[in-house]
């Protein structure tokens, strides 16, 4: 058996317990115990080596009195005074069958037990002097304070541009290593723009900047692109990797969330604003715990509903619930912290320092998270939109209003004389009120068999034969004069199909006509037929239609039925012509007739008399209370609303009441949107336990855990000091606390890791001891306090600051070109002894494309948009549950990150890019170059019109010259101008597909499409689009140089 | 242990470095430009051949993957003790414990299978009826009846049994394959994927590459139009042209490997000339005009639908296109690709099993057991593993979706269900491990899907605790922390 099928064995069985009978285990000592004598030596033997200072199997220490009372992942080991129910007892007497400790080495003797068993029945006596003299601080790098350096001494300082420059450089002159040059104008600007804003410079930017000779030049030039609306979609984008931000569930059914882009808008806004990182982490993870959370705060919080949610069929909700706060969990750890938290879900971490309990004390922040949602505003712009047309509308609602008013104040006497009309008729109908009476002695038959079963709301339910035609027979007597009308109520029940009222499958019936005789005598000798005056219906099936009206026509191929509103009650009245007027008391017989054929009949139903009379004019409901107060008692609001309703009445004030009304309908809607969001729960919080091996169904109840942080680091602690426990806002406040270490340093190292494509610490996703050592550990503290602090210039937790900082550095503004030399020195760069190349990220590899050719929106935010994409790609996600529709006009080549991304079939041009899959955290892209990719950019249909357009583009500039038009489409795409040679190797091209396509006239058009440009030919245009198009293609142009 | 991926990124980087820098300016063009791109196209690829650990019996892998999961117990694992207590509860002790999608507990009664068992070829294997031409391939096949997970739904089940556990992130079994042993493909992917019928519920998380590469990815081919998107030069722009623009943008970025020297530039011009080779390779793949009509016929690749089409089976033309993918992954394996998942997602049968799984059988059945005799025939069966399974199996109790009508399906079943392989290595004509009496649980044997990939690398002459990857400071592997390795299943 695998240890797996054991755990599964457990599970299926019965849960094991480690009570064991206290015969089994061997007698305490019978003694006073000394620790230092007795006991020491033991727990040093036999424990220690996995449970001391070195080393915390299942996260459980026995080398202080606190750690042993405190237990380990499994919950306490010890109770002190009662060895019986101690576990660890229990496990070192080898009386439990499935775990013995120690797992390896001599078991402890019987005798040894007895005396570990009386210790603890004498309350574990441990004298503070004798515990193991250890270092109980963890010395690992990451979890340091972050130190204040000073910027060292290097030589070569008319290098220097800012204070990253001296530790870059003295670590290169250690080595004896010269940093590389500045990287030429072309090069810098489009380096800058990729990297702040993913959008390449154009021409004109470019050619000023290259002229610009001021110093200044370059600072300014990246205070420009830091203003740009763009800088927030860039970074954004960056920052939704980490949130694991798609427009989906994910999962098998996997759908739509419509509203997810609305957090997205937040996450550019924050950054355009440079919201600094510590309030953008606060808003994010606990936003909705600020005091008077205002609308966007509680948005935030849509970082951690970018979760999965599983709906497929069979799901235990708790299940996906605790999963999702596990994904929560993780997600915290490796954005803020840059540890691989998750490893502790399940069992103590086996290389950092995080015990399971402290993974389920971070759990436990996020455990009374409910997923819920918010109304937020749509955008600024809808609402502003919505403010003016706001405005307009309520003047015009005003100016009708007074309009109606100047009419209404001539209705003085019309109004009054509606008035007493109105009243009259209530009264009337006061005086004789509706009311319902059951038949006496009431007995129901029918003509075939039908078994009939009286309920106790006095209705009968059908059951038994079910004939396709049938007639009920209902008989009764009753000693109630002035009857008006009969009253018949059909009714649900769940033993009816689809839950009746009728019998037929799907629940309907036809009535196809009533008769209702009178007599004085039981066996009807004498019967008196009554004759009705008309008849009204809740609801009457709209097709035929079959009215209630239709059951008194004498006509049997006419009835009342109820499609498609089954499963609900339903009534009919049918009135009579004259009032029943009766002495003593009469026999009533009624006769439903359902014979429209296949069984549909009436399932349960209640026949009863009404008398009394329904008032002469109808009013609203409203209008009726109104009317019930006594004008001198009416409000001022009260008299103008019954004023207003005999308007719509009156011809001259009705179209004005009528006005209003369409005006009202025009109301302009608020631009409002329901966003998912997390919301603290408001009642019943839940406990957390250790889940016994990270199984939500296996929760270690004997301790609860509640919100903390790690032992490594600073404390958490409830903000109110009244407070029982912290709580999610405590956990964002101690990730952005002053002194918690890791989180400046994780954020300057993925801010570092962006412009670099290389963090300082190369594992940018692992701080802990398996990750890497940081490459320059000075310039990291000096990075993490300079952000975390501000400085004279700058805010604290600037990220636009911090940004400006590192590519105004010497540093960033290196060339990339490889260096020989360097190779064996330092084939990976780690010392920076010049830029890196890297390739552009999937969004940006199309924005480039779409943006040369003229034809990229740079619109930003809003919902998601769906661009080309190739038949039957959906179709692979679960039972073809989504249609993607191709966008068209401007949504059509939106930028690259507005792109719906559905999960489980995410657009191919994306993810073969590397674009992450969104079902996890993460913290860094890798760029593959695979031939996938090659058929993306030469092939597929958007890049495809990109070549196209681009060539339009081209044809359509000032210069008719070859090589002035393929200079342009070169610097178009990498800014610098192209070598003699390259111009020569791209003027061959051109020959040669100038030569096929003015040979190949059908494929000329073919390729040029719908493209037409004034002045060329369809050769000379399709020549030119297989230029461009190999152009487009150019390493160099998706690479950041 | 030097982790797998660190050694490949640097070899490449060695290679292209060393070669492209140090050869100078005019050594390196000639190499670039001549038999050097080749070269250079091997170095950088990182699906290149690589030894495995030792002497592998399979090369290739068909993954004939289920998805939703068939019923074992009408397929494959006679029971008849279940069909005597057809109807009758199962013991309250059982039932307590377990949890279940859709079977409302209470109501929960046996259900025995129809079917009729033959014993089939000399080793005596029973099959049911509805496979009888996979039946006569007995001999060659392992038939593994004691399979379990811990993983009730679809997609998480289906993740496990791809992925070797159940969350998102981790590389599939054909990424760890082309990972540890490279492509022998030069002009197709190394790892390729063909659906029939619906998406499954994992949709592309099943043939995700994970933390590894992009190059270990699943590349999917389609059923309609080109067989790998974007395959198709523009219209208007034939093979000769896309020859001379590949040309000229080799020579550009050739002009700027001389000049920056970053062996990323190398990689790149490496990715175009195979994409190029790909755009002749893949429509050749999928040209069955070479194939006798024998073959064709074998396969059912023309064959007439089945009187009594029916169920989610029933979708997308799957009985034409789940032959043909049977005999596609025949010439992608002759062709030297080394994974081919082919998913039919059409078993989730909680209703109308009778007649859904009657048809979805008749689907599978015909092209199953051509892939099998095609490849003994030519030869490629020895080295060729196939693997039948699905992420779970179905429950031996009836399904009362709708309470007061008689069961007519079965819900999922992970506690005990089956699999079984063929080829590559496999010792067949034997049965392994056991369901108990009615099939509720595993009696002997026990197969944890982890042992199940443990054996698969195996079969690769892959150690399947030594091929890992280091992510997040963990050296993940395709088993996980489980995995052990079946001695018995070995030939």
């Amino acid at each position: 058996m695998t240890p797996r099928f054991l755990f599964l064995a457990t599970i299926l069985v019965v849960s094991t317990s480690f009570a064991v009978a206290a015969d089994k285990l061997p007698p305490p000592a019978d003694r006073k115990i000394d620790f230092a004598k007795d006991v020491r030596p033991l727990l040093e033997k036999h424990c220690w080596g996995c449970h001391g200072a070195k080393k915390q199997e299942s996260g459980l220490r026995l080398d202080s009195r606190d750690a042993l009372l405190r237990g380990g992942d499994i919950g306490q080991v010890i109770a002190a005074g009662d060895s019986e129910r101690s576990r660890l007892i229990v496990l070192v007497s080898g009386t439990d069958s499935q775990t013995v400790m120690p797992p390896d080495g001599p078991q402890l003797k019987p005798h040894e037990v007895g005396i570990l068993r009386a210790w603890v029945d004498q309350g574990c006596v441990w004298p503070a002097d004798e515990s193991p003299k250890t270092d109980a601080k963890n010395t690992h790098w990451s979890y340091q304070p972050i130190r204040r350096v000073a910027v060292p001494n290097v030589k070569k300082s008319d290098w220097l541009r800012n204070s990253i420059d001296p530790f870059v450089l003295a670590e290169l002159e250690k080595r004896g290593i010269a940093p590389s040059p500045e990287a030429d104008r072309f090069t810098l600007i489009r380096r800058l723009n990729l990297d702040l804003l993913g959008l390449a410079p154009t021409l004109e930017e470019v050619d000023a900047f290259v002229k610009d000779s001021r110093p200044n030049a370059y600072e300014e030039l990246v205070d420009r692109l830091l203003k740009s609306p763009h800088f927030g979609e860039r970074w954004g984008r960056h920052w939704l990797d980490m949130a694991r931000y798609a427009d989906s569930d994910g999962y098998e059914k996997d759908n739509p969330r419509p509203d997810a882009y609305r957090w997205r808008d937040w996450v550019i806004e924050a950054i355009n604003s440079d919201l600094p990182f510590d309030q953008f982490t606060i808003e994010q993870i606990a936003g909705d715990l600020l005091p008077n959370a205002t609308a966007m705060q509680k948005l935030a919080t849509a970082f951690h509903r970018q979760t999965l949610t599983n709906t497929e069929g069979g799901t235990d909700k708790e299940q996906w619930r605790v999963e999702a706060c596990f994904d929560r969990t993780e997600t915290t750890g490796a954005v803020w912290l840059g540890l691989t938290v998750g490893c502790a879900r399940c069992h103590t971490h086996k290389y950092d320092a995080i015990s399971q309990r402290e993974y389920y004390q971070l759990f436990a922040a996020y455990n009374n998270g409910d997923e819920e949602t918010a109304v937020v505003p749509k955008s600024p712009e809808e609402v502003a939109a919505y403010t003016t047309a706001k405005q307009k509308f309520d003047a015009e609602v005003a100016d009708v209003t007074a309009k109606l008013r100047a009419e209404q104040a001539k209705l003085g006497e019309a109004f009054a004389a509606w008035e007493t009309k109105a009243q009259t008729a209530l009264a009337e109908s006061a005086a004789q009120p509706l009311k319902l009476h059951a038949l006496d002695d009431l007995k129901v038959e029918s003509d075939g068999n039908v078994t009939f079963v009286a309920q106790k709301d006095g209705s009968f339910l059908a059951s038994g034969a079910n004939p396709n035609s049938v007639t009920y027979t209902i008989t009764g007597k009753t000693k109630v004069t002035g009857v008006t009308a009969l009253r018949l109520d059909v009714l649900p029940d769940n033993s009816l199909p689809a839950k009746g009222p009728g019998r037929v499958a799907h629940g309907n019936f036809v009535l196809s006509e009533m008769t209702v005789e009178v007599s004085p005598n039981a066996d009807f000798a004498n019967a008196r037929k009554l004759e009705f005056a008309g008849a009204k219906a809740d609801f009457e099936q709209a097709d035929k239609p079959w009215r209630a009206a239709d059951v008194i026509d004498g006509n049997e191929g006419t009835g009342w039925a109820i499609a498609p509103q089954f499963g609900k009650e339903h009534w009919a009245i049918f009135g009579l012509k004259d009032p029943l007027a009766i002495e003593g008391h009469v026999f009533v017989r009624a006769q439903l007739r359902q014979l429209y054929g296949q069984q549909h009949s009436i399932g349960r139903f209640k026949l009863s008399l009404q008398t009394g009379i329904e008032p002469s004019i109808t009013l609203p409901e409203n209008v009726q209370k109104l009317l019930a107060v006594k004008p001198e008692q009416r409000s001022a609001e009260q008299s103008q609303q019954l004023l207003d309703y005999y308007s719509s009445l009156d011809a001259a004030t009705k179209t004005f009441v009528q006005q209003l009304d369409e005006l009202k309908k025009k109301e302009p809607a608020k631009p409002e949107l329901t966003v998912r969001v997390v919301l603290q729960r408001a009642k019943d919080p839940r406990k957390t336990f250790v889940f016994r091996r990270g199984e939500f169904l296996e929760p270690l109840t004997e301790q609860e855990v509640v919100p903390a942080g790690f032992s490594t680091l600073p404390p958490m602690r409830p903000r109110d000091e009244k407070a029982v426990m912290s709580d999610r806002l405590d956990l964002a406040r101690w990730l952005v606390s002053a002194n918690n270490p890791l989180t400046p340093r994780v954020t300057v190292n993925h801010i570092w890791r962006q412009l670099f494509g290389r963090g300082i610490v190369a594992s940018v996703n692992d701080f802990g001891v398996r990750g890497e050592k940081p490459s320059h550990p000075e310039l990291l503290d000096w990075l993490a306090a300079s952000f975390r602090d501000g400085n004279k210039s700058s805010q604290p937790w600037s990220r636009k600051a911090l940004i400006k900082l590192i590519v105004t550095s010497a540093t960033y503004r290196q060339v990339s070109r490889h260096r020989d030399e360097l190779l064996e020195v330092d084939p990976q760069n780690v010392l920076l002894g010049r830029q890196n190349r890297l390739r552009v990220e999937a969004e940006i590899v199309r924005d480039l494309s779409l943006d040369v050719a003229g034809l990229l929106s740079k619109k930003i935010g809003g919902p998601s948009v769906f661009p080309a994409l190739p038949p039957g790609i959906t179709d692979l996600s679960y039972a073809g549950n989504f249609k993607w529709t191709n966008s068209t006009g401007e949504d059509r080549n939106r930028r690259g990150m507005y792109t719906f991304f559905k999960r489980t079939a995410p657009h191919p041009n994306l993810t073969t890019f590397d674009c992450p899959d969104a079902n996890l955290t993460c913290v860094e892209r890798r760029a593959s170059n695979t031939p996938l990719q090659a058929l993306i950019t030469l092939n597929n249909e958007t890049f495809l019109e990109a070549s196209q357009a681009f060539a339009k583009r081209l044809l359509s500039h000032s210069s008719k010259d070859d090589a002035a038009r393929l200079t342009h489409a070169f610097r178009l795409c990498v800014a610098r101008v192209p070598s003699d040679r390259e111009l020569h190797q791209l003027t061959g091209l051109l020959t040669a597909n100038r030569d096929f396509y003015r040979a190949h006239q059908d494929d000329s058009k073919k390729l040029a499409g719908a493209i037409e440009v004034s002045g060329a030919s369809p050769d000379e245009t399709a020549a030119w689009i297989a230029t461009a198009r190999i152009v487009l293609n150019l390493d160099e142009f998706i690479t950041r140089e | 242990m030097t982790p797998y991926l660190n050694h490949i990124e640097r070899t490449r980087r060695d290679f292209l470095t060393s070669s492209a820098c140090g050869l100078g300016g005019a050594a390196l063009s000639q190499m670039l430009s001549n038999d050097g791109v080749l070269a250079a196209d091997s170095a950088a690829n990182p699906l290149a051949i690589k030894s495995p650990a030792f002497a592998p019996k399979a090369k290739n892998c068909i993954f004939l993957f289920q998805a939703a999961a068939p019923s074992h117990l009408d397929l494959y694992d006679p029971k008849p003790k279940l069909n005597e207590l057809d109807g009758k509860p199962l013991p309250a002790s059982t039932l307590e414990k377990v949890r279940f999608a859709f079977i409302k507990k209470e109501a929960a009664v046996l259900m025995g299978s129809p079917r009729k068992w033959t014993k089939h070829g000399e080793c005596g294997t029973e099959f049911s009826e509805f496979v009888p031409n996979i039946a006569t391939c007995a001999d060659d096949i392992l038939m593994i009846r004691s399979m379990f997970s811990e993983q009730f739904n679809h997609h998480p089940g289906q993740l496990l049994l791809s992925c070797g556990r159940a969350t998102f992130g981790l590389p599939s079994i054909g990424s760890w394959l082309t990972y540890g042993l490279g492509s022998e493909s030069q002009n197709l992917p190394g790892y390729v994927v063909l659906t029939s019928g619906r998406g499954s519920s994992g949709g592309a998380s099943l043939w995700n590459n994970g933390f590894l590469p992009s190059h270990y990815a699943g590349v999917l081919f389609r059923n309609q139009g080109e067989a790998v998107l974007n395959l198709s030069n523009p219209s208007g722009l034939p093979a000769e042209l896309q020859r001379r623009g590949l040309d000229t943008l080799k020579a550009l970025n050739e002009n700027r490997l001389s000049e920056i020297h970053d062996p990323e530039i190398a990689s790149r011009i490496a990715s175009y000339e195979l994409a190029f080779r790909m755009q002749s390779a893949a429509p050749e793949l999928i040209d069955l005009n070479s194939e006798s009509k024998t073959t064709l016929d074998a396969y059912g690749i023309d064959r007439a639908q089945h009187p009594q089409a029916t169920g989610r089976g029933n979708v997308l033309d799957a009985h034409l296109t789940f032959p043909r993918n049977c005999l596609l992954a025949r010439r992608l394996v002759e062709r030297g690709v080394r994974f081919v998942n082919i998913i039919y997602e059409a078993w989730d049968q909680h209703s109308n099993l009778e007649g859904d799984l009657k048809y979805n059988s008749w689907v599978v059945d015909q092209p199953i057991a051509a892939l099998i005799k095609d490849l003994k025939q030519r030869g490629l069966f020895d080295s060729t593993l196939i693997v039948w399974g699905a992420e779970f199996g179905r429950t031996p109790l009836g399904e009362n979706r709708t309470p007061g009508t008689p069961p007519s399906g079965r819900d999922h079943h992970p506690f005990s269900f089956t699999l079984w392989m063929a080829g590559g290595g496999i010792k067949g004509g034997q049965v392994y491990g056991e369901s108990d009496e009615i099939g509720w649980g595993v009696a002997k044997d026990p197969v944890h899907v982890n042992d199940f990939h443990a054996t698969l690398l195996h079969l690769f002459g892959l150690d399947h605790l030594k091929l890992t990857a280091r992510h997040q400071g963990r050296d993940f592997r395709l088993t996980d922390v489980g995995g052990k390795v079946i001695n018995r299943w070995l030939a």
